[in-house]
């Protein structure tokens, strides 16, 4: 947590003017007009990210944030860095995703960084985001300074690769087979990326936000189920 | 008449497989697993209140080789079903399964991904007991039903006329995934 922020309520969400708004939701799960009974059918809600923020990040992020442009240059990538995004008292890096396993590389073995641990990796899907539709975000630890930090590489729908950091984190292993199995990420150099929690040959990747909801085939004496977008829609 | 004339009293005649089926009935000893809520009330079914002694099936074993019956209490994963199946294929014969309240059933409320839509997808089903979950008493009331399924089992070559018999009349019986309407 930074300097500024201390003593400030924390989990607060950036102020209107710092975010960065991509869309707006109506509804929910499809249905429209008044005929929806569950209530849900007027709702508005904007889409909105977090938008990028400014130096000083306060506290030990402008510190992380230095050694890390630091090692990025020395390694000659200085455009490997993007955006940096501070939101609710925590630090997001936003890395193109080629540069990825150098800069995991300086994450973790640069002294005034050591992020020694790979806490989790996790996908989102962001279906309207056109170019960056698939993110993948690695969530750091150090043991050393104790700090906690985000770095996020984006993929395009067309061409889901990001490169595996299995060899700079052996713990991401399994995480990013769950993230190919529920986002379809592609992790190039992965040593054996199949499925961890579906069945080898289930088609699809079921945490895409495309990915159907429900509705699947009870076939047991005459059970059916639909899915949330065609039950009480009276339109 | 019979042999029956010449018997001292206190001495009862009967068939091997009525003896087998009472023995096997009155020591019906579940395999220890739960897969969910639905685990909560099988253990209660175990505890005092309920007490599942009164009828020979208070040994939860811990081995698969040693129960007679597999209680899946609880919704099976995806990821779940093949231990399912293992734990089934490691138990003796003879085996009898209990689907335990909706999801083990059907899929329940889980209509998704996740969730294998009724057990019996993997495992050969005999007894299918509904509810959410179902109380203690449906179990046991569950579980007497099966106990007289087990006591007229038969034996040898009357065993696999019934076998047989049961296999004819399963292909003969509309499957359950064609049947439409309303469940029944």
């Amino acid at each position: 947590m930074s300097d500024e922020t201390q003593g400030m309520p924390e989990n607060l969400p950036a102020p209107p003017g710092q975010q960065e708004q991509v869309g707006v939701r109506r509804g929910m799960f499809g249905v429209s007009g008044t005929g929806d009974t569950s209530g849900y059918g007027g709702l508005v809600e904007a889409i909105s990210y977090p938008g990028a923020a400014e130096r000083p990040y306060g506290g030990w992020f402008d510190e992380v944030a230095d050694a890390l442009e630091a090692a990025a240059r020395s390694a000659g990538l200085e455009h490997a860095l993007g955006s940096v995004v501070v939101h609710r008292g925590e630090i997001t890096f936003h890395v193109r995703r080629e540069d990825l396993l150098a800069v995991m590389t300086a994450l973790r073995n640069d002294p005034d960084l050591r992020f020694e641990m790979l806490v989790s990796v996790s996908g989102v899907h962001y279906p309207d985001d056109t170019g960056r539709e698939l993110h993948v975000v690695y969530h750091l630890l150090s043991m050393t300074w104790n700090r906690r930090i985000r770095v996020e590489v984006s993929a395009p729908d067309a061409d889901p690769q990001v490169p595996s950091v299995v060899s700079v984190y052996p713990t991401a292993d399994w995480h990013e087979r769950e993230t190919w199995d529920m986002f379809g990420v592609l992790f190039e150099g992965h040593p054996s990326l199949t499925r961890i929690l579906m069945p080898d040959d289930w088609p699809g990747h079921p945490q895409r936000k495309d990915y159907p909801l429900g509705g699947i085939p009870v076939e047991y004496k005459g059970g059916t189920v639909p899915p949330p977008d065609q039950r009480r829609s009276y339109n | 008449m019979g042999l029956e004339e010449k018997l001292p009293s206190g001495v009862l005649l009967t068939t091997v497989e009525g003896v087998a089926g009472y023995f096997r009935k009155a020591s019906f000893w579940p395999a220890t697993f739960g897969l969910a809520c639905c685990a909560i009330e099988m253990m209660t079914s175990g505890g005092p209140k309920y007490d599942m002694a009164r009828f020979g099936m208070e040994v939860f074993r811990a081995s698969p080789r040693q129960a007679d019956l597999m209680i899946v209490a609880g919704r099976v994963s995806q990821k779940m079903a093949p231990v399912v199946r293992q734990i089934y294929d490691q138990m003796a014969n003879p085996k009898w399964v209990l689907a335990m309240g909706v999801c083990a059933s059907s899929g329940g409320m889980f209509n998704n991904y996740a969730i294998v839509q009724g057990v019996d997808h993997v495992v050969p089903v005999d007894m299918y007991l509904p509810g959410c979950p179902p109380r203690p008493e449906m179990l046991i009331d569950a579980i007497l039903k099966l106990h007289d399924q087990v006591q007229t089992t038969k034996l040898g070559a009357n065993r696999l006329a019934q076998i047989e018999e049961l296999e004819n009349a399963g292909l003969r019986a509309l499957p359950t995934s064609d049947m439409k309407g309303l469940l029944r």
